[in-house]
């Protein structure tokens, strides 16, 4: 009783501010049926399906998950599910160093446009096996990754190329023709992919003439609430013919001693509770709750709600763009197309400005220009379509009056 | 018990088989707004998502759902993965909207009721652990472990001393200590513990050097002992320059009674999923905070909870420039953490200390049950912690029933395996954890269940081999499974 009082007096502390950030976590509409669902005893209290009789559900859910998130992707097999996008980013890499064996290097160009937080995790992660990343600029017009910067190292041995799309400034990259000069150096392409977007956009399957060779991403849009950043899941997708590679649990599909189907682990081989010291990957836990609610969540929206919601993400950010930038001292940076995120510049340092906003209760994006200095006073917002016209126009007015103040003063 | 078909009732077609071309829970759905793609970059098929009405949908994952074991529906006697009650209130507190709503990368000024938790609960771990400096980050205990000898490895960097890339990891330990140590570029030394189920010190003495950069203990460890020689591993492994790393796995058994840091441990991750009651959600979310003596301080994986007087922010590179880094794309599971906060808040510090005496109590009270019905310890002459091993060979000799035998045929009884075949180095090993959790009437039943599956084993063996009989499904065919990879649904063609 005294816990409840505590917690909700916590809770109303932090409000419910009005969202605008994106930077990798989104706010969509969850269907109510998908958390009732998941927080039912026997999926919410279950352990690891490794008494696959007993797991049934689990296990069908597992693989009824594999096979949409394959399909979203374009890909032709996918794992149980990983921790996060960004430390899914890193497992991608040092799978690709397991499944890329004419090369030597442990080279893996990075775009600078990919998530830089996602870029600092792969370093924590993966940097103690001696893997060495090398930054990928990006058109200060465009903010695409420069072709320019990749073209350099043309010829060389590159065991891998990081291609996000859409990139952490929401833009578009020319995804076929990244992909496509990668093959040709003879390295993997790993494709970093936000799942709501690939309802519009080209799978990383169809990417350039063969397609990605690892597609990974955050998979917290389908379905999983925002939470002050976790738990989230990651999930990752490859071609068959690497699938020994790749890390985590897998399901299959197979037979009973009566003959009749049933899910199971399988491809157990490569995971750490056999080989241990010699395992893919030390780890041991799919995001099974969180799957589980991604699965649920794309069973009830289907193709057509995915759509919807990728489309109206797209045009409220559009029209959020459209809005703020009437302001005086507001513009965009960049000027390709983009999916539902856009980097915004100001006259003012960013910090202060989203401070201002907080007390009126709107959360208004994510200060880049820490991670981002070249980029001067930069912000980086997101409209899902979770917001409404009148969300926008308050979030417009809000940062007119905030702007306003500061010249007064 | 009726032993055939029962499974065929119990099955459920896959989602996409209920599918049908232009059915969608429309409710559900934003109106459509016309976006503008490039035609190069736009998509040109749809993807394959079921189209189901809401009902079909809810339908479907709630009769999933009841395909599954649970701890809300059947006891989990699943050593070392302290499967115990999750109370409900966890739940309910930590899905309050404003916490389901609040985004990671919002002001701090937006987030201080959840700082606020997540603080004390840096401060409560430590208080338990007996650590200095706590970091909730690591999503799981395998990233605690990363963490941990992470931790390890840039400190003995820091001081220059690039020669020490050994982990020293007991042969009884989990999978995941060798598979961590490799993921940081260590060198896997195993050594093997003695009949008693301790280190064996001579062989540890054989190995410290001045390679060593630790060692990674459980403890109590897998074999459901206490290691009774750790002061002297403690002098061993420190003499030699080498840091103690404690796997969290068991801290239920000694909660409240004994702390890692009084041990001399440098560095402990805790699995809150196990020892403080978060859920397993069918394997994961975990979280697996670490915990580092005053030497590992500056190594601390980011962010970290810090306060200034009455506010609380993220501590990040700027404050920690020596951590090994981010693990996560934000802070880490904090909805789990909320939980575990929630948890530990409720139980209390005296409660924190009736955890270790019931686990240890419950244990031993089952430990003294099979004895008494024959069955045989692993290490007889030991008392068990929170878990206890049985070995199985006798029954695998004289009827040919192995541990995987017993363990399937638990299921027709409506128990859920205990570990099998864990540790490695015992044979037909069952590691067998009941938890605080469980009434003495629970603890009975599967006694009782396992003694009738004994006399079955004696009567007619292959009634075992056949086991479940009353699943879903009976045993599958993991050959098949791994040979004709099936991994997505297709359409029949």
């Amino acid at each position: 009783m005294e816990i409840g009082r505590l917690m909700s007096e916590r809770a109303a502390r932090d409000g419910r501010p009005l969202n605008f950030i994106g930077a990798g976590a989104y706010e969509h509409h969850i269907p109510a049926a998908v958390w009732a669902i998941v927080t039912r005893g026997e999926i919410y209290s279950a352990y690891t399906p490794y008494q696959a009789e007993a797991s049934q559900g689990t296990l069908q859910t597992i693989y009824e998950y594999q096979t949409m998130i394959a399909s979203l992707t374009g890909m032709e097999v996918s794992n149980a599910s990983l921790y996060d996008g960004a430390s899914g980013l890193a497992e991608a890499c040092l799978m690709a160093v397991r499944a890329n064996r004419r090369s030597k290097s442990l080279r893996i160009l990075m775009p600078k446009a990919v998530n830089p937080t996602y870029r600092k995790c792969v370093h924590a992660i993966a940097g103690n096996q001696n893997l060495r990343f090398e930054e990928v600029g990006f058109d200060a017009a465009s903010g695409q990754t420069a072709f320019d910067s990749l073209a350099r190292h043309t010829g060389e041995d590159i065991t891998a190329v990081v291609i996000q799309q859409p990139n952490f400034f929401g833009t578009l990259e020319d995804v076929d023709r990244l992909t496509d000069w990668a093959h040709k150096q003879g390295a993997l392409v790993i494709a970093v992919v936000n799942p709501t977007s690939l309802a519009l956009l080209k799978p990383p399957g169809e990417w350039g003439e063969h397609g990605v060779d690892i597609a990974v991403g955050e998979g917290q849009p389908l379905g999983v609430p925002l939470a002050a950043g976790g738990p989230y899941f990651g999930f990752m997708t490859t071609r068959m013919e690497h699938v020994r590679q790749m890390p985590g649990r897998i399901v299959g599909r197979t037979l009973d001693l009566d003959g009749r189907p049933g899910f199971t682990l399988t491809l157990q081989a490569r995971e750490q509770h056999i080989r241990r010291g010699k395992a893919t990957s030390n780890i041991c836990t799919n995001q099974g709750l969180l799957m589980s609610a991604a699965t649920i969540y794309l069973a009830i929206v289907g193709p057509e709600g995915l759509e919807r919601v990728a489309s109206a993400s797209m045009a409220r950010t559009a029209e959020l763009v459209a809005e703020l930038t009437r302001i005086k001292g507001v513009r965009e940076v960049f000027t390709t197309p983009r999916f539902h995120e856009a980097l915004l510049r100001l006259e003012r340092p960013v910090g202060p400005v989203l401070e201002e906003l907080a007390r009126r209760g709107i959360a208004g994006g994510y200060d880049a220009s820490h991670d981002y200095p070249e980029l001067g006073q930069a912000l980086l917002i997101c409209a899902t379509e979770t917001k409404t016209t009148g969300d926008i126009a308050n979030y417009a007015s809000a940062l007119r009056a905030v702007l306003g103040t500061a010249r007064a003063a | 018990m009726s032993d055939t078909q029962s499974g065929a009732a119990q099955r459920e077609p896959t989602i996409f088989e209920l599918s049908r071309p232009g059915r969608g829970a429309t409710a559900q759905m934003p109106p459509p707004l016309a976006a503008q793609v490039p035609a190069e970059l736009r998509r040109r098929r749809r993807p394959l998502l079921p189209e189901v009405s809401e009902l079909q949908a809810v339908r479907h994952y709630t009769r999933l759902s009841q395909l599954n074991f649970s701890i809300d529906t059947h006891f989990y006697p699943l050593g070392s993965c302290t499967m115990k009650y999750n109370p409900r209130g966890c739940n309910q507190y930590a899905m309050l909207p404003e916490f389901l709503g609040r985004h990671p990368l919002a002001p701090v000024s937006l987030g201080q009721g959840v700082l606020a938790c997540l603080h004390e609960l840096q401060e409560m771990l430590k208080e338990v652990t007996g650590m200095q400096g706590v970091s909730l980050t690591p999503m799981a205990g395998a990233q605690g472990e990363f963490a941990g000898v992470a931790m390890i490895r840039a400190y003995h960097r820091a001081r220059g001393d690039l020669a020490r890339n050994e982990i020293i990891v007991p042969e009884a330990a989990h999978g995941t200590n060798p598979a961590t140590a490799s993921m940081c570029g260590m060198k896997v030394i195993e050594i093997p513990c003695n009949a008693e189920g301790d280190c064996d010190l001579d062989a540890l003495r054989n190995v410290v050097g001045p390679n060593t950069a630790g060692i990674m203990l459980t403890n109590p460890s897998t074999l459901g002992v206490f290691e009774r020689t750790i002061a002297d591993i403690e002098k061993l492994v420190h003499a030699a320059g080498g840091l103690l790393y404690y796997d969290g796995a068991n801290l239920n058994a000694i909660l409240g009674k004994v702390r890692p840091g009084d041990m001399g441990f440098d560095v402990i991750h805790m699995n809150l999923h196990k020892t403080f009651s978060t859920p397993h959600g069918g394997g994961g979310p975990g979280a697996g905070a670490v915990g580092v003596g005053a030497r590992l301080l500056p190594y601390l994986p980011i962010p970290v909870v810090g306060r200034d007087g009455d506010t609380y922010r993220w501590l990040d590179e700027r404050d920690l420039p020596a951590s090994i880094g981010r693990l996560s794309g934000f802070m880490g599971n904090a909805g789990v953490l909320l939980r575990a906060y929630i948890y530990m808040r409720m139980v209390g510090r005296e409660g924190m200390q009736r955890i270790g005496e019931y686990a240890t109590l419950n244990a031993n009270y089952l430990l003294a049950r099979f004895r008494q019905a024959g069955f045989e310890p692993a290490y007889p002459s030991r008392r068990a912690t929170h878990e206890f091993i049985l070995t199985m060979k006798r029954e695998a000799r004289e009827h040919g029933a192995t541990a995987m035998d017993f363990a399937k045929r638990l299921l027709d009884f409506g128990y859920h395996a205990p570990t099998t075949y864990f540790p490695l180095l015992v044979p037909e090993c069952l590691l067998i954890e009941p938890t605080e959790t469980e009434a003495k009437e629970a603890l009975d039943g599967f006694v009782d269940a396992m003694i009738a599956i004994q006399r079955e084993a004696a009567a007619d063996p292959s009634r075992l081999k056949g086991a479940p009989y009353t699943l879903p499904v009976r045993r599958l065919d993991d050959v098949r499974a791994a040979k004709q990879l099936d991994l997505t649904w297709k359409p029949a063609a």
